[in-house]
């Protein structure tokens, strides 16, 4: 029996439900549901290590509590200034890489390539490995740093003041190509002719870069941070492999914070309210942003 | 074509007889006694016929990796041998059979292992008679420290001249931070040598085994003992003030540098390639210090020091047939060949630790190995961490407190303990005991 005759009689709707249906009914087993699940938990006392014990609703109670904990507080600092510093400084090393390897030289794709590869790694090997880097005796980084100014034996992990960067560089290290690679994409499709009525009219290389570049190219960068801002928000094996969270709390995320109180401490009714606090958070930052997003791509 | 039929038929046939035999999972931590036991075993499947496949999980993810499992009420391991701590989630939430009977059927008497073995590793509630391992493997924290140097003449009277004392095995902890920091950063045979490897852990309980280390010596109780779960002026005393403080000394003036979250195997490294004078670990892993010394390198071995009272950081194990088991007899006929006297004597010869009275009442024990004599005045004078149903809850606050205080040099001392109490007492009311 042909393709054709077999849906013979299905209206075109019901054709596309009939191909969007398995990942519809996926969606909603392994995301909606949960999802569900999760903020009806979140309203209980529910501990999954007790067996046998009933949950109890419990009303707000866990929202409260999240809300007024000093410490999730701190966990969110940390998280935010993780997500500034990345953020800010994969933009400016991305954009200008993407710069850098628009313009056509000997070795473009090579240096591309080689660019590329850190992006390619497991975020676990990656933190595994930077322990190595990272480490005051026979580290690289350390050797490296103490080659243009000696500063001495310093212990990027186990320094609260370090720490914090030591998680900034890796993550900048491993994903500005990311960044580079949707802003190279943007670049090159900028039109020539744009550069060329520029030349004409006698525009200097900073006005074309202020007045053509930047204005193409900032869609796409701004999609490239919306991307690694969900990322990072949620950012945990990197982390944890590099630093597990410390020393003490000075590098713990809100998702390795929400990870010890759920499968570790097995406060499931405490922690399916604070995952929701950090999802409508995180939808509610994304959807102003890509409304911001949108302005900045009709002007 | 008829021999490649013989053969597929042969080999067909092998595969059933295979998968028809009769075998049981055993789960433990990957680490040098876990050879050691698969190596014992041989001898049981030589006896029974009963295969035993391991799984030996790395320490890091030990914990998470078998607390989900029973959790989850898995079937992939028959026989467990899991952290003292877990004995009472493990009957709490019947993850562990309960093993009374089977002992009184075949014989086996808990009083023919060691008291304090048979109280951490089986009982629930503490000290009853209800039980749930058979003691596996006993183990404390203790030390290793390098005889080579400490036998040196120079550094012997340079260290007598400071100190006015003898270089040797310190007998408190005031003693072990003078030569730990005698070592800090002196060089030997042209190389720079730093004090102690000690615990610093933060993900799973490194940190909160060193410390307590120093908390017990220091005479620091969890609770009062006429009012359970009364914590206050127990758990944060002036003493335990004084033991927390002492072991950030310990990490500022004595660590070697990047030693900022080591626990077992990051100060083994620390040890054996010869950055460090002392190391802080568990027994387990002395059978393989004492062969590995090489290169010059001699090994001795003591106890936790006592400082106002004797008292070390207990280990070790006891095995358990998991509830959810579908092969609990042979779970079982494997506990039963494991508690033989002579079985426990073998255990001990491979490098396992024996808690059977047997073996360690021997008169040859104590000088079997050099640090056998540690192991039994440790055994004497061990105290353990919440055995509660409800102890990751308990550990986690603690590890990220002490990390705070040990490690980044945030706060006070009894500011952090202080904060774990806080903490703990919110456990406690969430799981009724308060």
């Amino acid at each position: 029996m042909s393709v054709k005759k077999k849906f013979k009689g299905l209206s075109d709707k019901a054709v596309g439900w009939l191909f969007i249906g398995p990942t519809v009914l996926l969606l909603l087993a392994i995301n909606i549901y949960p999802l569900v699940y999760a903020i009806k938990m979140s309203f209980t006392n529910f501990y999954a290590n007790k067996i046998g014990r009933e949950p109890q609703f419990v009303g707000l109670k866990n929202y409260i509590k999240v809300l007024n904990k000093e410490a999730i507080w701190e966990k969110m600092q940390v998280t935010a200034s993780f997500m500034f510093w990345t953020l800010l400084l994969q933009a400016i090393i991305g954009l200008g890489l993407a710069l850098l390897l628009n313009r056509k030289f000997k070795g473009n794709e090579l240096l591309t390539t080689l660019i590329v590869l850190p992006m390619m790694l497991s975020p676990a090997v990656v933190g595994v490995f930077w322990t190595y880097l990272y480490n005051p005796q026979v580290g690289l980084f350390n050797y490296v740093v103490n080659f243009f100014y000696d500063l001495g034996s310093f212990d990027m992990i186990g320094s609260s003041t370090l720490a914090p960067w030591a998680i900034v560089i890796v993550d900048t290290w491993m994903w500005t190509p990311f960044t580079m690679l949707i802003c190279l994409a943007g670049l090159r499709s900028v039109p020539n002719y744009l550069y060329e009525a520029a030349e004409v009219d006698r525009a200097s290389k900073w006005q074309q870069f202020i007045y053509i570049t930047l204005p193409s190219v900032l869609p796409f960068l701004l999609l490239a941070l919306l991307f690694r801002g969900i990322e990072n928000f949620k950012m945990f094996d990197m982390v944890v492999e590099l630093t597990s969270g410390g020393p003490g709390s000075a590098t713990e995320l809100a998702s390795i914070n929400l990870k010890r109180e759920a499968f570790e401490k097995w406060k499931t009714g405490y922690s399916s309210a604070f995952a929701v606090i950090l999802f409508v958070t995180i939808f509610g930052f994304g959807n102003v942003y890509v409304k911001v997003m949108n302005k900045i791509k009709e002007r | 074509m008829k021999k490649i039929m013989i053969l597929l038929f042969v080999s067909l046939f092998s595969f059933s007889v295979n998968s028809n035999a009769k075998s049981i999972t055993l789960g433990w931590a990957a680490w040098d006694p876990a050879n050691a036991l698969q190596e014992l075993t041989k001898e049981f499947t030589s006896e029974t016929g009963i295969e035993v496949n391991f799984e030996f999980v790395p320490w890091p993810n030990f914990a998470d990796r078998m607390l989900n499992e029973l959790n989850n009420k898995g079937k992939t391991f028959d026989l467990l041998i899991g952290d003292s701590q877990w004995i009472g989630a493990g009957a709490v939430y019947g993850h562990y059979v309960k093993l009374n009977d089977f002992f009184d059927k075949e014989g086996i008497s808990m009083s023919d292992f060691s008291p304090a073995t048979v109280y951490a590793y089986s009982t629930w509630p503490k000290g009853s008679e209800n039980y749930y391992a058979l003691p596996a493997m006993g183990d404390a924290l203790a030390w290793a420290y390098r005889k080579d140097w400490f036998d040196r003449p120079e550094l012997k009277s340079e260290f007598k001249k400071k100190h006015g004392y003898d270089l040797g095995v310190p007998a408190n902890w005031n003693q072990l931070y003078d030569m730990c920091t005698f070592f800090q950063g002196r060089e030997i045979d042209g190389q720079k040598r730093y004090g102690a490897a000690i615990n610093t852990e933060r993900g799973s309980e490194g940190i909160t085994m060193g410390v307590t280390a120093a908390m017990y010596a220091w005479g620091m109780e969890y609770e009062n003992p006429n009012k359970p779960y009364d914590m206050e002026g127990y758990f944060n005393s002036p003493q335990a003030v004084e033991a927390v403080e002492f072991y950030r000394k310990l990490y500022e003036d004595c660590a070697p540098p990047g030693h900022s979250d080591a626990y077992m195997v990051a100060n083994l490294d620390a040890y054996k390639s010869g950055q460090v004078a002392f190391q802080m670990n568990w027994y387990a892993f002395w059978p393989g210090v004492s062969k590995e010394d090489s290169g010059g390198r001699v090994s001795g071995f003591f106890a936790n020091p006592k400082q106002n009272v004797a008292a070390a950081t207990l280990g070790g194990q006891g095995i358990s047939v998991v509830k959810y088991s579908d092969k609990q007899d042979l779970a079982l006929e494997y506990i039963k060949w494991f508690a033989r006297p002579d079985v426990q004597q073998k255990w001990w010869d491979l490098g396992g630790y024996s808690c059977h009275n047997d073996v360690l009442n021997s008169p040859s024990f104590p000088t079997s190995t050099v640090y056998a004599q540690g192991f039994l005045d440790s055994m004497g004078i061990v105290k353990d961490f919440w055995q509660e149903p409800t102890f990751v809850e308990l550990m986690l606050p603690m590890q990220e407190a002490i990390h705070d205080y040990v490690v980044n040099g945030k706060g006070t001392a009894k500011g952090a303990l202080d904060k774990i109490i806080e903490e703990w007492v919110e456990v406690f009311e969430a799981d009724g005991k308060l």
